[in-house]
């Protein structure tokens, strides 16, 4: 494979160093690679860090007004069922403002294959809360740390769309070591190779780092990962219907 | 020989010259006054081969139509005034990507959840943006169910041809009425060629669909300049309109929609009563047709604006008049929003009243 062939194309990506959205991004492309289905692939761009994947998918990429991602790729997904169709959009973008087209999504069960980036915080407009964020986190807008008592709980996705019928394939992983990004591969791998079978909805959430608006180290992002983080959120595979 | 017809309603028409238009994908929510479109896509659309989504709100509705339309495919929703308030977001997002598209709004009575009565109060949000940033729908108004049928096909036609978001902008009246119509078949034309749609990149390079223009330095300025030119180029284009009893006429009836369907009863019975009356009714409310109305206005002494609102659409009359013509006709309005519709009779007095002052 030539690396115009390859899916992530060459050069540096924006990200922050230890940013897991370069880690996710690689994975998703090397996946795509080994799976030959870079050239009938279509995938969508969200609001946020993550908005300039067009200059790092070699394929075929709509950008989606915030919280739409969902909904843009049902209607991509209708028109063009031969096509693989795969999102990737972040806290705010899917859990947010985009919480109902996430859930409408997953329980119409459309056959595409969804990323969900949790990196607990909102990066691009400087380090806001997000659903996602930890009771105690300190962000920009929980100066204090989050208190659940003015600003709700953290919200566990996979745990909610695991009551609905319809989604085939739903696993949360992490990036912040070897071990977990290779867990992340084969998750990914599995969700793309549901749609190809046409088994139906398949929904990946990647832990992710944010050492910029986490306001610490790279080592210390990834143990925030590894313990915070997957102590609130855990790693599980909480559907596979298409085993 | 007497051409077949059929007893239809209005929103029935536009959904069936949809699917005649080659339409293949429908998304919407539920809204009244136009649930008949939804009623009829969800069984005819897959029948035809096409895909209907009943979406779980207008956001995600206008947003499917957006990836539907990306593909390339002929794609649409209808909705009613605050479901098109919900909608205006993407539609700035349409236009800004210039992704053709049909966009119904069965206009009813506002502001807020208003009424369910048709009115025509959402002419400035339809014909000024709506949405966010510098960008024009092309927005069509049919005044008969014949035409709710002729102009959806046209508004995929045009769509496709200036690569635009396209806007059939109809009062609720006009999706309710029945009226016996032809369904003519569209005209054979050899389809737009759409070489930015997003189908998988094999064979060539990858399509990107964005709005966002961050990092190249002039861009977005560009970008706006490309689509002022285009703008332009509709405007110059595709002002349409019709003008009837226009010849001799003294006084000049404006009006689109429902209240030009009454407008033009009216202006008969104020003809027989020997005022020299005309009726001018745009069909492109954007682009205005300022063009063919100076025509009318340069003969006129007074132009009657009617419209099933406080008066939106006569801006654009005010505005079409400059550069000023010859005679400067005195402008006056009957119109009130809320549901109101104009009686003949209560416009014909309106007419004789102008006629003597």
């Amino acid at each position: 494979m030539t690396p115009e062939e390859k899916t992530i194309r060459p050069g540096r990506m924006h990200y922050c160093p230890v940013c897991g959205h370069a880690i996710a991004q690689r994975i998703i492309g090397e996946v795509m690679d080994e799976l030959g289905i870079r050239t009938r692939t279509i995938g969508t761009a969200p609001v946020g860090c993550a908005v300039l994947l067009y200059d790092y998918f070699n394929c075929d990429i709509i950008e989606c007004p915030h919280g739409r991602i969902p909904a843009v790729a049902t209607g991509i997904k209708r028109m063009q069922p031969e096509k693989i169709v795969f999102t990737y959009g972040g806290d705010g973008d899917l859990l947010s403002i985009g919480l109902a087209e996430t859930i409408h999504c997953a329980n119409r069960g459309e056959n595409i294959t969804m990323f969900f980036i949790n990196n607990a915080v909102y990066g691009m407009t400087g380090g806001q809360m997000a659903p996602t964020t930890l009771i105690g986190q300190k962000t920009i807008t929980t100066p204090e740390g989050r208190i659940a008592a003015t600003t709700g709980a953290p919200l566990r996705i996979c745990e909610m769309l695991k009551t609905l019928v319809r989604p085939v394939y739903i696993e949360r992983v992490a990036v912040h070591d070897a071990h977990h990004v290779e867990r992340t591969r084969q998750a990914i791998r599995k969700a793309f190779l549901n749609q190809i079978n046409g088994n139906g909805f398949s929904f990946v959430e990647i832990l992710s780092m944010c050492p910029t608006y986490w306001r610490m180290g790279g080592k210390d992002a990834c143990q925030f990962v590894g313990n915070e983080m997957m102590s609130y959120y855990p790693i599980e595979k909480f559907r596979d219907a298409s085993e | 020989m007497e051409r077949e017809k059929t007893l239809v309603m209005g929103n029935v028409a536009m959904a069936e010259a949809a699917i005649r238009a080659g339409c293949r994908f429908y998304a919407g929510y539920p809204i009244t006054p136009q649930n008949e479109v939804s009623e009829y896509l969800a069984k005819r659309l897959p029948e035809a081969g096409g895909v209907f989504v009943q979406a779980e709100s207008e956001l995600a509705a206008i947003n499917m139509v957006f990836g539907a339309a990306s593909t390339g495919a002929r794609a649409m929703t209808s909705s009613s005034s605050p479901g098109i308030s919900l909608m205006q977001e993407a539609i700035s997002y349409l236009a800004a990507a210039q992704i053709p598209c049909l966009i119904a709004n069965i206009m009813r009575g506002g502001p807020g959840l208003g009424n369910i009565q048709g009115a025509q109060a959402d002419y400035f949000q339809a014909t000024r943006g709506g949405g966010h940033g510098d960008y024009r729908l092309i927005v069509l108004a049919p005044w008969s169910v014949q035409e709710m049928y002729d102009l959806t096909i046209r508004a995929f036609e045009l769509g496709d041809h200036y690569r635009n978001p396209v806007m059939l902008l109809a009062d609720g009246i006009l999706g309710q009425m029945a009226e016996a119509i032809e369904f003519r078949e569209p005209a054979k034309k050899k389809p737009v060629l759409k070489e930015w749609a997003l189908t998988g990149c094999a064979g060539r390079k990858p399509n990107v669909i964005r709005t966002l223009y961050l990092k190249e330095k002039d861009a977005l300025e560009e970008k706006n300049m490309e689509l002022k030119a285009k703008y332009e180029k509709i405007t110059s284009e595709l002002q349409l309109s019709e003008t009837r009893f226009g010849d001799d006429a003294e006084i000049g009836v404006i009006a689109y929609g429902t209240p030009a369907r009454i407008a033009h009863s009216a202006v008969k019975q104020a003809r027989e009563a020997g005022v020299k009356v005309g009726l001018f009714r745009p069909i492109t409310l954007w682009p205005f047709p300022a063009l063919e109305l100076r025509k009318l206005a340069a003969c006129c002494r007074k132009l009657l604006v009617v419209e099933m609102s406080q008066g939106q659409m006569i801006e654009d009359v005010r505005l079409a008049r400059i550069p000023a013509t010859e005679v400067d006709p005195k402008i006056e309005f009957l119109g009130r929003g809320g549901g109101w519709y104009p009686k003949p009779k209560e416009l014909l007095a309106k007419i004789l009243e102008i006629a003597k002052s």
